[in-house]
């Protein structure tokens, strides 16, 4: 009996300025493969389903246990982690395209600077650092730490940003993922002395007001966070913020 | 401050289409449901709210103003989505575009509806009174194009309202933001019954 093997059909391409094309690989089938698994065997045989020899096919990852968000890729029309994608739970062939809403680099790989800008412009971290000892912060209450830990789960792997309508090159919305991220650094009981900087980055354009309330990110998220409760928690603060700076307060900080 | 007046701009958008846009719609609605009850009852509504003082004013910052502010804003945002129902088939994606749809079609329905009547009227060519939609309702396209039109615009304010309570932040947690669906559900079926009746009344006086 001949060997077990899978097919792969992997849009590629080569470089950012090129176009893509579509190439089928017929890989060795081994027990338990995930898509990295099964990308390899292009690498370690890089001949394509005629037989041609071809460049081994490029992609990003990195952890390998679904925590790290590099190995994001559309995977038979859903967008999800590489790594943690079985092929025994897959139809054949298989189709990998790169996710569309990012640049591609070549091939799988895909360039997510947008969504790490994204956290750079909202403050999405704690600042104390200090010239001196500040000693011990608050305490956060268990509760709220628990929905946060939650929060704390987002890798950046961009598959909420793939599955938004309005994350597209005619909009400059920062994405699910960063709306998040405010509420989690908000939670945090040292954060929210700066709060209010961030809640006003999301006032800025291509904020908060992008979101149109599809709701998809929440249904693809890959972690199960409750995307679209972040949001509306932000819309929330995001307009006492706004009274807050219109109409005068002593806790708009 | 030129930049970053699009918070402000989708919240405004947000509030308007509630207040006063749909609190218009749905007394433009009720005040036209007189006509099931008699054309004498209807045109003595219809000619009430004619007669209200400083009508002018009501009508510019009440009606066309956020209309037209509603209406520039929503084109934009349509045109700013891609759509991906056909991958996302999630209810609230469908949600999402048919309210970007209704939009448009409730675009088109308002500016012939006003051309047809407000301005007509304005202009001296027709009479404010029942006899005007029955004349317009009975031809068989027209009718159809008036209840694509009013269930769509239904539609539109029933839905809005529900993104109107999430961009709000009223309804934060999954459990309300589902019950909300419910609510704006029945909303949707309360206003469009209400509108459809009277368009039928007037195309078939039953």
């Amino acid at each position: 009996m001949a060997e077990k093997t899978i097919t792969l059909v992997i849009t590629r391409q080569d470089s950012p300025d090129t176009s893509p094309y579509e190439e089928t690989f017929e890989v060795r089938y081994r027990e338990n493969m995930n898509i990295i698994s099964a990308l390899m065997e292009t690498q370690r045989n890089p001949y394509n389903a005629k037989g041609e020899k071809t460049t081994p096919v490029n992609w990003e990852s990195n952890c390998l246990e679904e925590v790290c968000g590099a190995c994001s890729m559309i995977i038979n029309g859903t967008p999800r982690q590489a790594c943690s994608t079985l092929v025994d739970k897959l139809e054949q062939p298989i189709r990998l395209e790169p996710m569309a809403t990012f640049p591609v680099m070549r091939d799988l790989a895909v360039d997510r600077s947008r969504m790490f800008d994204s956290l750079k412009k909202v403050k999405a971290w704690i600042p104390i650092d200090g010239t001196h000892d500040l000693g011990p912060g608050p305490r956060m209450p268990e509760k709220k730490r628990q929905w946060a830990y939650e929060l704390s789960k987002c890798m950046t792997c961009g598959v909420c940003l793939e599955a938004c309508p309005n994350v597209n090159d005619n909009s400059d919305f920062i994405g699910p993922a960063a709306l998040s991220q405010v509420r989690l650094f908000n939670a945090h009981p040292t954060g929210e002395m700066n709060a209010g900087e961030r809640l006003e980055a999301l006032m800025e354009d291509g904020g908060i007001s992008g979101c149109g309330n599809s709701q998809n990110c929440v249904q693809v998220c890959p972690k199960g966070i409750p995307l679209t409760t972040s949001i509306a928690a932000m819309n929330r603060d995001t307009n006492l913020q706004s009274f807050k700076n219109f109409f005068g307060s002593d806790h708009a900080y | 401050m030129t930049e970053n007046r699009e918070f402000f701009y989708r919240r405004l958008h947000s509030l308007l289409g509630v207040v006063p846009i749909g609190i218009f719609l749905i007394q433009h609605l009720v005040v036209n449901h007189f006509a099931v009850y008699g054309e004498e009852s209807f045109n003595k509504a219809a000619g009430f709210m004619h007669d209200l003082p400083f009508r002018i004013l009501l009508e510019t910052f009440i009606i066309f103003l956020p209309i037209l502010f509603h209406a520039i804003l929503g084109v934009y945002i349509v045109f700013v989505a891609r759509n991906n129902t056909r991958r996302y088939g999630f209810f609230r994606n469908w949600m999402f575009y048919i309210q970007r749809i209704t939009g448009i079609i409730t675009l088109i329905f308002i500016v012939w509806h006003v051309w047809e009547t407000r301005v007509a009227i304005g202009l001296g060519n027709a009479e404010l009174d029942y006899s005007l939609m029955e004349g317009i309702l009975s031809s068989t396209f027209m009718f159809w194009f008036y209840i694509v039109g009013v269930v769509s615009t239904t539609f539109h304010f029933a839905n809005g309202l529900w993104s109107f309570l999430v961009s709000w932040g009223i309804t934060v947690t999954p459990k309300s933001q589902k019950i909300a669906t419910y609510a704006t559900l029945f909303v949707f079926i309360a206003v469009t019954y209400i509108g459809v009746r009277s368009l039928i009344k007037f195309a078939y006086g039953i």
